[in-house]
């Protein structure tokens, strides 16, 4: 990113008094105007900062003020301190949602990474069809994930479910497995869809990375005798490593921010027990109407995006540098 | 080239890479052998003799006529494409601007600007949909498709900004420094010049913006209440779902109608989608 060079910026003035103010016509002075460097990027730049602002920096504020009153529908707000916030803290099933939150976000990255880098390696061969598999393969990612999540939903039915039936009639199991009906089950249901979700952005972000690195380094790596998991853990990873971490990032944010899978596989439940932080402010503030409570525990996921983009942009600073 | 045996490259390559293209496409399949199987096989008890789950022996369009003639389907599909249009257009008109402000012109706060144009970009919608419901209420945009068009640039604004901002700046400057020589002004350098040349990442940003728009959910449930209003994914979950029962053949016939339209843009962009990816994660 370039940088305004620091101090020079406040010595543009005389820029100022070159303006044309003495043009006949208005359009000669807008036109003036625009030849101004801080003029046109403060007009280019209006209308993104007003949408940002309106939509996302006020909502913002407004939230933090909800979250320390006690407002709910139809009731005006009154400030009441943190009270919210330890209503929450004393309340097992955020507890829950927010362990859970942890725990998906966890596993799910881990996952994704894993698979996405193995079809990344998969797919920088060269082998017929490779467009239309690489195609394909997004195809999980680009379709509303609400929907594709009902497909899943409809694959881990308690009657009819397909995978029930492919391991009953292939002797892998004797009783139906319980996906979405017991707690613990139906977190791993939504681990499993999150990553068959999530996978192909790793894989082809990564596969982009792949792409870039030189199979120069290659040869010479096996010349010197190095095997395959060698090749990948000194010559492909190094290289890898600054896409990786970025994709991460991405990745954590979204996942620990998610609302639509939950919301479409379980629902939060059985018995409240797989919510995630977004479906359980969504259960309090929306569907039951206590806004500030729900606004409470949305912010509650600030803290942990916060620490993830802070070392993601003193990751990328450090690059920079070097 | 590294040589390796045949049995080698039966186990580490087309055997991975067939498990993760089925594992990849099942679902899809899954959703399109519900859709067109009649209601009296789809719910036969999984320990049937004659159940044949992976395919059916009546296949029927009546889930398909259903849904378009039934629901409010064909209404939330326009409302879906018209919302992701016009947001796609706002954001990508605002992207252009404020990437090529960051990416060429000198001003002071442009650092800081940048970064915090970059924040937003991580700002998720799942955190700040309580307030925001709240402010789209005092607006008098409740309810109204101009509620998700003015919403959906908060997140789709930030990333065409960033991935047109690195477009720009691989433009080389001396173009726009000759168009200025032979009189050109600044405005029309960027407007003739530079915009033209910049086409390749527009569409790459477009096609991106159009599929997140297509694909939000959040905003889409809690802004929108009629159900003539609802764009393709709350439709399908509201309003298919009738009490507690589940009619999944019509659910799946819609999840795969919902999913075609920007399944099909993809397609036809594949290579420019793939750049808005890669382009969207870089720093």
């Amino acid at each position: 990113m370039k940088k305004p060079i620091a101090g020079g910026a406040g010595s543009a003035a005389p820029v100022e008094v070159a303006l044309p103010h003495s043009g006949t016509s208005q359009r000669r002075a807008l036109t003036g105007l625009l030849e101004n460097e801080r003029f046109l990027a403060f007009v280019l730049l209006a209308p993104t900062v007003l949408l940002l602002g309106l939509f996302i920096a006020y909502p913002f504020v407004m939230g933090v003020w909800f979250s320390l009153s006690d407002i709910s529908v139809g009731n005006p707000a009154h400030f009441v301190g943190l009270r919210n916030f330890v209503k929450a803290w004393n309340d097992s099933i955020f507890r829950t949602a927010f362990w859970n939150t942890s725990f998906y976000t966890f596993w799910a990255t881990i996952f994704k990474l894993a698979l996405g880098m193995w079809l990344a390696l998969l797919l920088n061969r060269h082998f017929r069809g490779k467009r239309i598999v690489r195609a394909s393969m997004l195809l999980p990612f680009i379709v509303p994930t609400v929907l594709s999540t009902f497909a899943w939903r409809w694959m881990f039915d308690p009657t009819f479910s397909v995978l029930n039936w492919t391991l009953y009639k292939t002797g892998f199991i004797v009783a139906k497995l319980p996906f979405l009906s017991n707690g613990d089950w139906a977190l791993w249901c939504a681990i499993a869809v999150n990553t068959w979700r999530g996978m192909p952005f790793f894989a082809i972000t990564l596969l982009a990375g792949l792409q870039t690195i030189n199979t120069d380094l290659h040869e010479a790596a096996s010349l010197d005798g190095a095997n395959g998991w060698k090749r990948f853990w000194h010559v492909t990873w190094p290289l890898l490593k600054p896409v990786t971490v970025v994709v991460v990032v991405f990745s954590i944010i979204q996942t620990f921010s998610d609302f639509q899978l939950i919301y479409v596989l379980t629902g939060g439940g059985p018995a409240n027990s797989t919510h995630l932080l977004a479906t359980y402010a969504y259960q309090i503030g929306v569907a039951t109407g206590l806004l500030g409570e729900g606004a409470a525990i949305s912010l509650c996921m600030l803290p942990v995006l916060f620490i993830v983009v802070w070392i993601q942009l003193r990751y990328l600073r450090r690059l920079e540098g070097a | 080239m590294v040589i390796e045996r045949r049995w080698k490259k039966w186990v580490f390559f087309y055997i991975p890479l067939t498990v993760f293209v089925l594992g990849t496409l099942f679902p899809f399949y899954w959703m399109f052998v519900t859709a067109i199987r009649p209601d009296a096989e789809l719910y036969r008890s999984w320990r049937a003799v004659n159940n044949a789950p992976f395919w059916t022996l009546q296949p029927t369009l009546e889930h398909f006529r259903d849904l378009m003639a039934k629901t409010m389907f064909p209404q939330w599909l326009w409302n879906t494409f018209f919302i992701a249009v016009i947001s796609t257009a706002i954001s990508l008109a605002c992207g252009l601007l404020a990437g090529y402000a960051l990416a060429r012109l000198k001003f002071p706060m442009a650092g800081a600007l940048g970064t915090s144009i970059f924040v937003t970009y991580l700002v998720p919608p799942t955190l700040l949909f309580i307030p925001l419901a709240d402010i789209v209420r005092d607006f008098q945009l409740g309810n109204t498709p101009w509620a998700l068009i003015l919403t959906y640039p908060t997140f789709l604004i930030p990333f065409s900004t960033w991935l047109l901002m690195g477009y720009f700046k691989t433009i080389p400057k001396e173009l726009e420094e000759c168009a200025r020589i032979d009189g050109a002004t600044r405005f029309g350098a960027m407007t003739r010049i530079i915009f033209p040349i910049a086409v390749p990442g527009i569409l790459s940003a477009g096609i991106f913006a159009f599929t997140l728009s297509w694909n939000e959910f959040i905003y889409a449930l809690i802004f929108l209440s009629s159900p003539e209003r609802k764009t393709v994914p709350v439709g399908v979950v509201s309003e298919l779902i009738r009490g507690d029962i589940y009619f999944w053949g019509q659910l799946m016939a819609g999840a795969l109608l919902g999913s075609i339209p920007v399944a099909l843009v993809y397609s036809f962009f594949v290579e420019y989608y793939v750049t808005g990816l890669t382009g969207s994660v870089k720093g």
